[in-house]
């Protein structure tokens, strides 16, 4: 015991790390626009210190955190701030039980599976303005506010139809993990990138079983069922790991950092042993290029403007590079990086009408950026930042898998490849 | 601002230390109709009463050893939980046998407590960590007794509030440089003004010595001898609290047995250092005392080992030879309140001491009788029963959960009891945290500036929490120091009170500058001397060089 006596400080999440400089409030997207909420440093290691004492000092503020991570971003000292208020939120909400405004906007899923069943109709419907009103006033979600469309064919199904029976003559292969967008709103994705992997000679597989990523459950309170959908998850990607030697891969920032990790910091599901084998697909590609394994080869005449954006918990696993370095292999593509602003809808905080106007205000700086870009469209990775920049700007907002795969010269792409 | 009116009025009695003793004398008196002054050399409760463990005892460690000092105790304690609710926190605590110590002195142990009145109920090994989760696991055996936290800043602080609203006058930075003594009798004391430099002489019919260890000094001016055997004792404070409970060994009282949760952080001591009285004042605190804490500490909680410390400090009991033996070989714990007209034939004077921070209201009682059969007066005693303000009967509290406080809010309900109220909260510059760490606000420094004898950056940190936090001031002792300079319309005089008290924060650092500790002690110092210039803006020369 003596020898190990006071050589370092051990502390949950590093509260005790903190050396109270500030800078995590500096670059705090919420206090930078209200009063209303303390910050991240009082928030995090410095109500930590009083929430041990007493967890009556709970500040029910911590609700406007966005968990966005910036905070841990910038901080010097490797404290773990948003998951010591995420931790607070959750020990604070234990017992209570959630809003139907928050169960709704949190099973992402449930919502979906409903949805897609009767998507000519739920969108038409959640378009209308009766029903935005309705769901303002009665359910407190913001009128200004479009639910993302729901497609009529899952992606699950559609894989299952036109791509499953391909997959395994590839000589190599990965696994997907589509999460919910993809599923019920936005195929499309999912199939972008089944070509470019297929292109490289990669067969794309689903999981065993997958749910719900769980990260607008953890966000809206919903812990026990994070957890129990958690442990599915992990469960299956262990498997695919283990058993099949494979990589799992995603294309949304939140679902990869979510699975990565807020399983083992927040919810408590270690998947540390996997957590190196869970990536964003543009991390994967881009290595692969860059050990000169696969090649892609792009269309001739591709002639594009996009500006790329930064989302939060891209910046937080310092991934956006692989993106934006990719996205550069595009010859006619001209990419603008813009400066790493949040965009304030942080999944679904911004579809919440007491944080319509602060989400807003949030995102002004960054929808001034894109505005002076002068692009006809922006990238993202997060499926949320993209439902945002496209109501405030107008443009349509784009991931970068599907930018690739549509610049891509399949053809001379598989004969690059070997295939 | 004291003006002439104070010092010329005759006095029933005058009350030197402006500890939590002379505190709660001063407040006996005041409620007994007698008209009192009480003399404080520096700020009040900077001696014992500000540096010891915070710990409201059961009356448990004394049991075997001292049967009387832990009866007095366990009725203070029940007492003090009905009339200074806002400086105690009800947290119980544990005496644990680990596998070195001798299981059968718990028998002992229990069986003294029952004698005592105090309750102490055996608990499984497995329930003590269940209840206590960071105690060692290896512990054989748990008694679980009504120990208790207090904070002895808030409790002088009420008691002088009593005090003087009861009719007595308090005055801090007037240290006593002489009795006035006439045939033989006290009748009064020669003041140092020491913020202006003023001498002044104040007249009372009796005098009462409670200046702790100090104590002895304050007899000789009246020509009376007092043997005091100060014990030093050192401690530790960690950044955050490991312990919900008081944690102490089931063993004779020994260096470093007491872990005590203190409001947000813990504390582990004491060493206990017999010293000359000629050093009570140096109060550094020694490496080889930092290690006997620690590595002491860790058997009662291990994660002491890896937990921050954020400060070390020291303090001094005034122990009292028997009068019987003036050796020092027999030094009683106990309360000793010495009438010198009966000992030594001088009239007037009355000396209270011994005792411990916990029966501070029991010494407050005696001395009071001694002065009334003096005066002539009366009066019964009732600080036994009538809370002091704060504590009121309904008075919010900090662990209410029904009510929706904001953080600063609740934590000012914790400080201040009742008189949170006072607190103005009603605009966002009001409701602005000024101290992070601590929670404290804009509203709380103005409240403590008005309205409870605050003149520098150091008396606003004992009366709120001011930098007592884990950044020990490298934030808000900027912010406070701007607000009193304009409250006091005073640049100057508050760039002065910054750098002293950034001082008086890295004195206590010092001992325990390592890791994280140390890391932010530079980074202090880079923001102020570095980026601000503190250091030249402010001329440091002929201030006590930093140990």
């Amino acid at each position: 015991m003596a020898d190990k006596m006071q050589i370092c400080n051990i502390s949950e999440n590093n509260f005790e790390q903190c050396t109270k400089c500030s800078i995590c409030t500096t670059v705090c997207p919420v206090a930078a626009v209200t009063t209303d909420y303390p910050g991240p440093k009082q928030a995090g290691p410095d109500g930590e210190r009083y929430r041990l004492k007493d967890p009556a000092y709970y500040d029910k503020m911590l609700k406007l955190c966005l968990n966005c991570k910036r905070c841990e971003v910038a901080c010097p000292s490797g404290v773990h701030i948003a998951d010591i208020i995420q931790s607070a939120r959750m020990k604070a909400g234990e017992g209570k039980r959630a809003s139907l405004r928050d169960t709704m906007l949190a099973n992402t899923d449930l919502l979906g599976m409903v949805a897609n069943k009767v998507a000519p109709l739920a969108n038409a419907t959640l378009g209308l303005a009766p029903t935005k009103l309705v769901m303002h006033s009665v359910m407190a979600i913001d009128k200004h506010r479009t639910f993302p469309a729901y497609s009529r064919t899952k992606f699950e199904t559609w894989f299952k139809r036109h791509a499953q029976s391909r997959q395994d003559a590839y000589p190599k292969h990965v696994s997907y993990f589509h999460g919910c967008y993809v599923n019920y709103n936005f195929p499309k994705l999912g199939q972008d990138l089944v070509k470019l992997m297929n292109a490289m000679g990669y067969g794309v597989h689903l999981l065993d079983k997958e749910q719900c990523c769980g990260v607008a459950l953890i966000a809206n309170g919903l812990y026990k069922q994070a957890k129990r959908q958690g442990r599915v998850n992990a469960a299956s990607i262990r498997q695919t790991v283990n058993t099949d030697h494979r990589t799992v891969l995603t294309t949304s920032s939140s679902c990869t950092f979510n699975l990565r990790d807020e399983y083992p910091a927040i919810l408590g599901i270690d998947t540390r042993d996997v957590r190196d084998n869970i990536m964003l697909a543009t991390r994967f590609i881009y290595r692969l290029i860059d050990e000169e394994k696969v090649k892609l080869v792009f269309k001739k005449d591709y002639q594009r403007r996009i500006a790329y954006h930064t989302a939060c918990h891209m910046q937080r696993m310092g991934w956006q590079l692989y993106s934006i370095e990719l996205l550069r292999m595009i010859p006619g593509l001209d990419l603008q990086e813009l400066e790493q602003e949040c965009c304030g809808i942080s999944g679904t905080y911004g579809f919440k009408k007491e944080n319509y106007e602060r989400s807003q205000a949030i995102g002004s700086v960054l929808f001034k950026h894109i505005a002076d870009a002068q692009v006809e469209a922006v990238a993202t990775d997060c499926e949320t930042c993209k439902w945002q920049i496209e109501m405030s700007t107008g443009l349509p907002v784009e991931n970068p898998i599907s930018i690739l795969a549509d610049a891509l010269d399949v053809e001379a792409t598989r004969q690059a490849n070997g295939l | 601002m004291v003006t002439n009116e104070v010092y010329n009025i005759e006095y029933d009695v005058i009350v030197i230390g402006g500890g939590v003793t002379g505190a709660g004398t001063a407040r006996d008196c005041a409620l007994r109709g007698l008209k009192v002054l009480l003399v404080e050399r520096n700020d009040y409760s900077t001696g014992a009463t500000g540096r010891n463990h915070g710990l409201m005892h059961s009356g448990a460690r004394y049991a075997v050893t001292d049967g009387e000092s832990a009866s007095e105790c366990i009725s203070e304690n029940m007492i003090l939980r009905r009339i200074a609710r806002h400086c105690v926190e009800e947290t119980d605590g544990l005496f644990i046998t680990l596998p070195e110590d001798d299981l059968t002195y718990q028998r002992t142990f229990v069986d003294a407590c029952q004698r005592a009145g105090i309750r102490a109920d055996i608990i499984d090994p497995a329930e003590a960590i269940a209840i206590e989760p960071s105690v060692n696991p290896e512990l054989i055996g748990a008694v679980r007794v009504p120990d208790a936290s207090i904070d002895p800043f808030r409790l002088t602080v009420a008691n002088l509030l009593d005090a003087r609203l009861h009719g007595a006058e308090t005055l801090n930075y007037h240290e006593v440089e002489g009795m006035i003594v006439n045939q033989g009798r006290v009748e009064g004391v020669k003041l140092l003004n020491k913020r202006n430099g003023e001498h002044v002489e104040v007249r009372g019919r009796v005098v009462v010595n409670a200046a702790g260890i100090w104590g002895q000094r304050i007899a000789q001016m009246a020509g009376v001898n007092i043997s005091m055997f100060p014990a030093r004792g050192a401690l530790l404070i960690f950044g955050h609290r490991v312990n919900k409970m008081v944690v102490n060994r089931c063993r004779k009282p020994a260096n470093a047995d007491i872990l005590v949760p203190d409001d947000t952080v813990c504390v582990i001591g004491t060493t206990s250092d017999r010293i000359p009285i000629e050093t009570v004042d140096d109060m550094r605190v020694t490496r080889e005392e930092v290690d006997v804490l620690l590595n002491e500490g860790i058997k009662l909680a291990p994660s002491l080992a890896t937990t921050r410390v954020i400060r070390a400090y020291a303090g001094v009991r005034p122990l009292v030879a028997s009068d019987d033996d003036p050796s020092g070989r027999s030094i009683s714990r106990g309360i000793v309140c010495l009438d010198h007209a009966k000992r030594d034939g001088v009239e007037g004077f009355i000396t209270i001491t011994g005792g411990k921070m916990m029966t501070y209201r029991l010494m407050g009682e005696i001395v009071t009788d001694a002065v009334c059969a003096k005066l002539g007066n009366t009066a019964p005693c009732v600080t036994a029963s009538q809370p002091l303000p704060g504590s009121e009967e309904g008075a919010p509290s900090q662990h209410d959960t029904t009510k929706r406080y904001s953080f600063g809010q609740r934590a000012a309900i914790g400080r201040h009891g009742s008189l949170a109220a006072r607190i103005e909260t009603d605009n966002d510059i009001d409701n602005a945290l000024v101290c992070e760490c601590e929670g404290v606000t804009v509203g709380e420094i103005k409240y403590a500036v008005h309205q409870l004898h605050v003149h520098n950056l150091v008396n606003l940190r004992r009366r709120t929490r001011v930098g007592m936090g884990t950044c020990q001031g490298k934030l808000c002792s900027c912010r406070a120091a701007s607000l009193m300079g304009e409250m006091n319309h005073d640049v100057k005089r508050a760039q002065e009170d910054l750098a002293d008290f950034l001082d008086e924060r890295w004195k206590g650092m010092r001992p325990v500058a390592w890791g994280d500790t140390l890391r932010e002690a530079q980074l202090t110092a880079a923001i102020y001397e570095g980026l601000c210039g503190l250091d030249k803006a402010v001329d440091m020369t002929g201030k006590e060089e930093v140990q």
